[in-house]
């Protein structure tokens, strides 16, 4: 229960939103996208492509070749250039971890909310103790035992936050599989996959979107802080994550290479969290 | 109340005995935990010893049985870096990561906790608006970018904190910030809902129609009424801290467990991780604990075992 009110949502005071404001994030996050599709047509430069004469030069600079927009890195790299190709990194992996701690979170929630039971007792212990490891400290053990990279990443993301979904699947079915539809469904002679994923999966899909949304966001930091900490995604990969943690080193003679990077974290974070705060006015009847 | 506790600390005792279950299939994810232990170097001769010298040649059933009986005696072995006990490294460590958790939860409650008695007495107001969307932008920075950032400000451009390490007081002010200032945003959150809550109650509309002043109120009877969740909140909030300390302690190179846990893993060094992770879930269940029994301690309305008077 208290976890539900912390969650409450903080821009819903007296009156609704302006419609315009509303889509300020969505269409943030859509220049995000794009800019991760067409990074190899909008980036002016190759990601990797080093320039070893035009070492963290301010924003503006021209050397040699290259016209270095919001500076170069300490390899004489674009950031700009390294900007793009790091947001295909960082949604790639929100995407897929998302996807993939959703899909088997809701199924075991599901599982556990319809057929009770061992199922239940297995699945909600296993929330239980996956949930009393702080995430971050569950994601880093996670990294020690399967080593870094992309690939990983994902994995350990994924691991570390299905029970989020599962517990929410799990409460949302137990309120829906007694409605006498769903024993109708199941009385009929539907078989457990088609009653879960026709009758029951329509009906939890708006709170578990919810939360997908807020763990979409909280990938994204995921992401950057394994990077961040160097048990990420792998350099010379571009990575906002790792950009930070390396540009951390020349805070006095360089800024701009560890503030960028953290500025676009922070907006597509900020985007996202206010898209989230929004669909939980709307899917939240408490706060209607 | 009785049964509710032993109730309660079963569940506590499950839920270790999943944890340190889960930890140690963890290590056996990728086959044979020899190979987290040694040094890359290491020759094929050397794993082999290693191997039999940690009983990692054995079943499987009786490596996990030994491993909780390791546990249950509170043994989380020896770093195989550093060769001293676990336990020495997590002891020295410790009251750097509570000192910064500690001022971090200082900055939180003293930001957030007034911030959400005004977002809840002015909620109409265009102000507490811009309030609002100031505390979910607080929200959504990474700490380990407004830790830079802090760095770029105070100390390299105005020359005023130390950038990084330890020493007096002023080394731990902008770890704390960076950190606190992600939880700020739970505490204004919770404590604008939770005195919502209790301005709609009736004995509130009763008290104003009398002329008692706001202030007052707010003093005498809501303070206390609507902390109740803020308390428990603040119980699992500390949790959150400490975990969020792991990145915090990295941006300003604070001495901390966080520090020591990456520094481990770069160096192979897994059973200080191990240890660490385990003792981070322990800290996180018996906060747990702990808000459950704060809740009933603060409102004794409240009974546990879910009896009413």
């Amino acid at each position: 229960m208290t976890s539900a009110t912390a969650s409450a949502p903080l821009l819903q005071a007296g009156k609704p939103r302006r419609s315009i404001m509303r889509w300020v994030p969505v269409m943030l996050i859509a220049l995000f996208v794009l800019a991760a599709i067409f990074a190899p047509v909008l980036a002016p430069y190759d990601p990797n492509s080093q320039n070893l004469l035009g070492r963290m030069r301010p924003p503006g600079t021209v050397s040699r070749n290259f016209h270095y927009l919001l500076g170069s890195d300490e390899l004489g790299r674009d950031l700009l250039t390294r900007l793009i190709y790091g947001a295909r990194v960082s949604l790639f992996v929100a995407i897929a971890s998302v996807i993939l701690s959703g899909v088997v979170g809701v199924l075991l929630g599901m599982l556990a909310g319809y057929l009770r039971g061992w199922v239940e007792l297995v699945v909600m212990r296993l929330v239980d103790v996956f949930l009393s490891i702080p995430a971050i400290l569950l994601a880093i053990i996670t990294v020690a035992v399967l080593g870094t990279g992309l690939v990983n990443v994902i994995v350990v993301l994924a691991l570390t936050r299905w029970p989020r979904y599962a517990r929410i699947a799990y409460g949302q079915t137990l309120s829906v599989a007694n409605m006498p539809y769903v024993r109708l469904a199941a009385f009929m002679g539907a078989s457990t996959p088609r009653v879960l994923l026709r009758h029951i999966l329509p009906n939890i899909i708006g709170a578990v979107t919810v939360v997908a949304t807020l763990e979409f966001g909280l990938m994204v930091l995921f992401e950057a802080g394994l990077s961040f900490l160097g048990l990420g995604v792998q350099p010379p990969t571009a990575s906002w994550g790792a950009m930070l943690s390396s540009g951390r080193n020349y805070l006095a003679t360089a800024w701009w290479i560890a503030t960028f990077p953290g500025l676009c974290l922070f907006l597509l974070i900020l985007a996202v969290n206010l898209i989230g705060d929004d669909l939980r006015d709307r899917f939240d009847p408490r706060s209607q | 109340m009785r049964r509710f506790l032993l109730r309660r600390l079963g569940q506590v005792i499950g839920t270790i005995f999943g944890v340190v279950t889960l930890i140690f299939f963890l290590q056996r994810l990728t086959g044979d935990p020899t190979y987290l232990l040694v040094p890359e170097t290491a020759t094929q001769a050397d794993i082999d010893a290693m191997r039999a010298a940690l009983g990692f040649d054995r079943p499987l059933i009786v490596q996990y049985l030994a491993f909780l009986k390791q546990i249950a005696s509170f043994d989380l072995g020896r770093s195989v870096i550093q060769n001293v006990p676990v336990w020495d490294i997590i002891a020295s460590r410790l009251p750097y990561t509570l000192q910064l958790a500690g001022g971090a939860l200082l900055v939180a409650c003293g930001l957030g906790i007034p911030v959400g008695i005004i977002l809840a007495l002015y909620r109409d107001h265009p102000a507490s608006r811009l309030l609002a969307s100031v505390v979910l932008a607080a929200q959504s920075m990474p700490t380990f970018w407004s830790g830079i950032i802090l760095i770029l400000i105070f100390a390299v451009t105005l020359g005023w904190l130390p950038p990084s390490s330890t020493g007096g007081i002023e080394h731990l002010i902008m770890p704390s910030i960076a950190l606190g200032l992600l939880s700020m945003a739970t505490f204004a959150r919770i404590t604008r809902t939770s005195l919502l809550d209790e301005l709609s109650k009736e004995y509130v509309r009763t008290a104003r129609s009398r002329g008692v002043p706001m202030g007052l109120l707010l003093r005498r009877h809501l303070a206390r009424n609507a902390s109740i969740p803020v308390i428990t909140v603040a119980a699992l909030e500390i949790s959150n801290l400490l975990a969020g300390a792991v990145i915090v302690e990295t941006v300003f190179a604070w001495p901390g467990l966080g520090q020591v846990t990456v520094q481990s893993i770069l160096a192979r060094d897994f059973l200080v991780v191990q240890g660490i992770v385990l003792l981070g879930a322990f800290v996180t269940v018996a906060l747990n604990l702990a808000a459950d029994l704060l809740y009933s301690a603060v409102d004794p309305r409240i009974r546990l075992d879910g009896s009413r008077r």
